[in-house]
């Protein structure tokens, strides 16, 4: 009897400690020691960055919610943020704390309560589950603020000064030592054959700017090369003939090739006429053009700038009328197709070192061994990298991250 | 053997026409299995919860409808499929007609409601300009959509500030504007960013995809029949895949006959 | 004139370019605001070059038609197609130009039932002339070649459906051949462009690079 009646008060006294250890557990979201509000770094002023310790009731059935106001005192009514507590966790910081960014500005009006010329926000972080929600005790506040410089792309300003003072410092030193060596571009020095050829034959010089605008860097070298090619043309009394998509560009074309028949003594055989807009959309670009090298039997096609799916119609018209020709783009997916049917093609930034290779002038050769330095200088970069990334040091691809 | 190297292009013409036209008669059917670039899109919309806006920007001109239009098709398919609100435009003058007609069609199947559910924006020109613009606010870079209707009063664009509030953007291009996309779009405005382009261009796309600029990537008309499969409505593009392989399977054999010429040629001299 | 042509244009380079290359850097509100002026800048100015572009277009072909060179009657259809495009757009199913695009217009007809087929149609001569093109030219004269040809037919395959029917590894060998050595080119190809990219800009922009502006020092 003694020990059913010990039993009993004992199955009670240890009922009672289940009950309130589970109501313990139910009930125990324990809200984060800290919760702090201040401007994001590296941004335009409409962001506000919050960042609080993980809490230990964290789980998937609480969440973190955030109210915003415009005042300390008012009410906080505005829900700016709402995330399950598992989530957000700050880079780097192994899930010991939550960073997130806002912006204040979506919720609130612009034009209100501003201080300073600016809106200070104030911030309360408060964490729910289905049965709780407990409160951090600290109000936090922020004022956004607009920054003058992007800390996180400090590592692009810096190459991007390194390899300007690469450029002028070579450039300095060509003045000073024009012999500087260029390896040879056989479809460059072709052009003259394949002038020489037009001349022959009496039949006119097709010249094929790509499909990009003045914007464009392959256009802007494709205009240098232009100039070049007029000013023999002109010497030679052969026809050019200029086919443009774009009205910027063919007035840039229009202006270079005059200049260039003025320098050669020939301004009198500039026919503007012969600097044209073929058309302003891809394939009757393609269309005109073609019609163009079948109808006039060119002697010679030029393709310089960026093609995209109409090289190859074009190249495949031009080699069905016999023509020399000779392409340069730095577009990668369409060198295959000029280089089966083109008789030379310059690959890449080839195009870009025509104007330094033709023009052989000092300026332009330095800013090219500049370039060649800073191609080295990468490709170390990568060997080097790759090696120590291989081993666990990432010290490299940290240098390079871009933001 | 000389003549048949030095062959008139034209018979070589016709037997491509032949390839691509006898299966079109003779269909037969090809599995067509996704691809993980494929599935990139595809995930990414499936995980997004109704009435979330997807851009889709149309930058393809009529030309490249054969391979991009099936694409968008599929794209508008699976979004409005999954209540999804989305947003219509295009830097490409010439694909203006077929953008609009591909959202209107496919909207009005699933019974949504233009300016509710869907809207297209229309064209802008400047391209890297329009995606600074509407990176900073949309209603500036299109104060009116397609039909003249002010975007500031539409529905569908209501909690869209900008193209940081997509999102995702899923651009299908012709041209060079994906990666125009990722300059001056993603790296700017920080949203996620889909890609589908023609065959031709696929192979550009690649680096992006494994610095995982871009999420996915379907690259030519099969990359349309993928995602056609995927979303389980085979239509334009699952059928084009049995002419478009008979062709490369050509042009392969093209290729080996040619070099057996050249070689027996070679021999003989 | 020189000033004009020269002097001024250079000036205007050199602050732009400069202003635009430091704005990437500094995320400030003043930053983005230049930035939205100048694109809007841009965008108006795009627009206009547009009338430049019709002027020479028209100008061309008018003086074809009026001095009859071989092939005139090719430039009649650039009159009659654009004028065509101009009257039924400004038309606008009745509705002229002062109300908003209508639907279903002889407009939207031509659109649908000439330039998207036109359009589609020069896009698939590719089709023809690729396999021409690799007829006539694909040869495997030297190793590199004949690696180069090996890679091209194994991708050719291995992107159809058919080409796992073949051989069910020719697939994900095209994918590998895709995503390394294909990658591994255009990385490559791509820093060496993006640094000449670079470079060139920097000649622009400090006047060293002056052809742009129209042949001539």
């Amino acid at each position: 009897m003694y020990k059913i009646f010990l039993t009993f008060i004992l199955s009670i006294l240890i009922l009672q400690y289940a009950s309130a250890t589970t109501a313990d557990e139910a009930g125990s979201l324990i809200p984060p020691a800290d919760f702090q509000a201040f401007d994001t770094p590296n941004d335009n002023a409409k962001s506000v960055s919050l960042r609080w310790p993980s809490s230990p009731s964290e789980s998937a059935a609480a969440e973190y919610v955030v109210y915003a106001s415009l005042r300390k005192n008012t009410p906080f009514i505005t829900e700016v943020l709402r995330i399950n507590s598992k989530t957000m966790y700050e880079e780097g910081s192994d899930s010991n704390f939550h960073y997130v960014e806002i912006k204040p500005g979506k919720f609130f009006n612009k034009d209100s309560d501003v201080t300073g010329g600016r809106s200070s926000y104030f911030f309360k972080l408060v964490m729910m589950s289905n049965s709780e929600n407990v409160t951090v005790n600290e109000i936090a506040s922020a004022t956004p603020k607009g920054n003058w410089f992007n800390w996180k792309k400090l590592n692009n300003f810096i190459i991007l000064i390194t390899f300007s003072a690469l450029v002028f410092w070579f450039i300095e030193h060509a003045k000073k030592n024009p012999n500087l060596y260029l390896r040879k571009i056989s479809g460059l020095d072709a052009i003259d054959d394949a002038l020489g050829r037009a001349t022959e034959m009496g039949k006119p010089v097709l010249y094929v700017h790509g499909l990009n605008g003045m914007g464009s860097i392959s256009t802007i070298a494709a205009v240098n090369i232009l100039g070049r090619i007029a000013i023999r043309v002109a010497e030679y009394d052969t026809t050019l003939k200029v086919s443009n998509i774009d009205p910027i560009v063919m007035s840039v074309s229009q202006e270079v090739v005059k200049e260039s028949y003025l320098e050669a003594g020939r301004p009198d055989a500039y026919v503007q006429d012969n600097v044209f807009m073929a058309a302003s959309e891809q394939f009757p670009y393609v269309a005109a053009v073609s019609g163009i090298m079948i109808r006039e039997k060119t002697a010679a096609n030029f393709f310089m700038g960026y093609f995209y799916a109409e090289s190859l119609i074009l190249a495949e018209t031009g080699a069905s009328t016999g023509a020399i020709q000779i392409a340069a783009t730095d577009s990668y997916t369409q060198l295959p197709f000029f280089i089966t049917t083109c008789d030379y093609t310059l690959i890449g930034e080839e195009l870009y070192a025509a104007s330094a290779y033709l023009s052989r002038e000092p300026l332009l050769l330095g800013s090219l061994r500049a370039q060649d330095i800073a191609k080295g200088i990468i490709i170390s970069a990568l060997v080097i990298g790759a090696a120590l990334a291989t081993v666990g040091i990432g010290f490299i691809s940290f240098l390079f991250k871009a933001s | 053997m000389e003549r048949l190297l030095r062959i008139d292009r034209r018979i070589i013409f016709a037997f491509v026409a032949a390839a691509v036209t006898i299966p079109l008669l003779i269909k037969f059917d090809l599995p067509v299995p996704a691809t993980k670039e494929v599935r990139g899109i595809y995930d990414k919309i499936d995980s997004l919860p109704e009435g979330s806006h997807v851009l889709i920007a149309f930058d393809y001109d009529p030309a490249s409808k054969e391979e991009l239009q099936p694409m968008a098709v599929a794209l508008l398919h699976h979004c409005f499929k999954n209540n999804i609100k989305v947003v219509g435009m295009t830097l490409n003058p010439g694909g203006t007609g077929l953008a609009d007609s591909a959202i209107t069609e496919v909207g009005k199947e699933y019974g949504r409601e233009y300016k509710e559910d869907y809207v297209f924006l229309g064209y802008k020109t400047g391209v890297e300009l329009v995606m600074i613009n509407m990176g900073e606010n949309i209603y500036s870079a299109f104060p009116k959509d397609f039909s003249g209707n002010a975007t500031a009063d539409l529905p569908v664009l209501k909690g869209v500030q900008s193209l940081q509030d997509f999102d995702f953007v899923v651009d299908l291009a012709s041209g060079s504007s994906i990666e125009a996309w990722i300059a001056f779009g993603k790296e700017k405005y920080n949203f996620d960013l889909g890609a589908g382009c023609t065959a031709v261009i696929g192979p550009d796309m690649y680096p992006f995809l494994q610095s995982k600029q871009i999420d996915g990537l379907m690259s030519g008309l099969k990359g349309a029949a993928e995602y056609e499969t995927l979303i389980e409505r085979k239509s334009s593009a699952v059928a084009g895949m049995s002419p478009q392989s008979v062709v490369h399977v050509l042009v392969v054999l093209f290729v080996i006959f040619g070099n057996f010429l050249y070689f027996m040629t070679g021999r003989k001299k | 004139m020189n000033f004009f042509k020269r002097t001024i244009p250079l000036i205007i380079a050199f602050i732009m370019g400069i202003m635009m290359a430091f704005q990437y850097y500094v995320p400030h509100e003043a930053s983005q605001s230049l930035l939205k002026v100048v694109t809007r800048w841009g965008i108006t100015i795009a627009g206009f070059a547009v009338f430049i572009g019709a002027y020479s277009l028209f100008h061309l072909h008018w003086n074809k038609i009026k001095r009859k060179v071989p092939g005139w009657g090719y430039s009649t259809f650039v009159f009659f197609g654009a004028g065509i495009t101009i009257i039924f757009g400004l038309y606008n199913g009745g509705e002229f130009f002062l109300h908003d695009k209508q639907e279903g217009t002889m407009f939207d007809w031509m659109y649908f039932n000439v330039q998207v087929p036109a359009g589609a149609t020069m896009f698939s001569i590719l089709a023809f002339f690729m396999a021409s093109a690799a007829y006539r030219t694909f040869r495997a004269r030297t190793s590199e070649a004949t690696i180069l040809l090996i890679a091209a037919v194994i991708v050719m395959l291995g992107r159809v459906p058919v080409g796992a029917l073949i051989w069910e590894y020719l697939p994900p060998i095209a994918d590998w051949i895709m995503s390394v050595p294909n990658m591994a080119a255009k990385r490559g190809i791509l820093i060496g462009v993006s640094i000449g990219a670079i470079a060139t800009s920097l000649r622009i922009i400090f006047g060293i690079e002056r052809a742009y502006l129209g042949g001539g020092d």
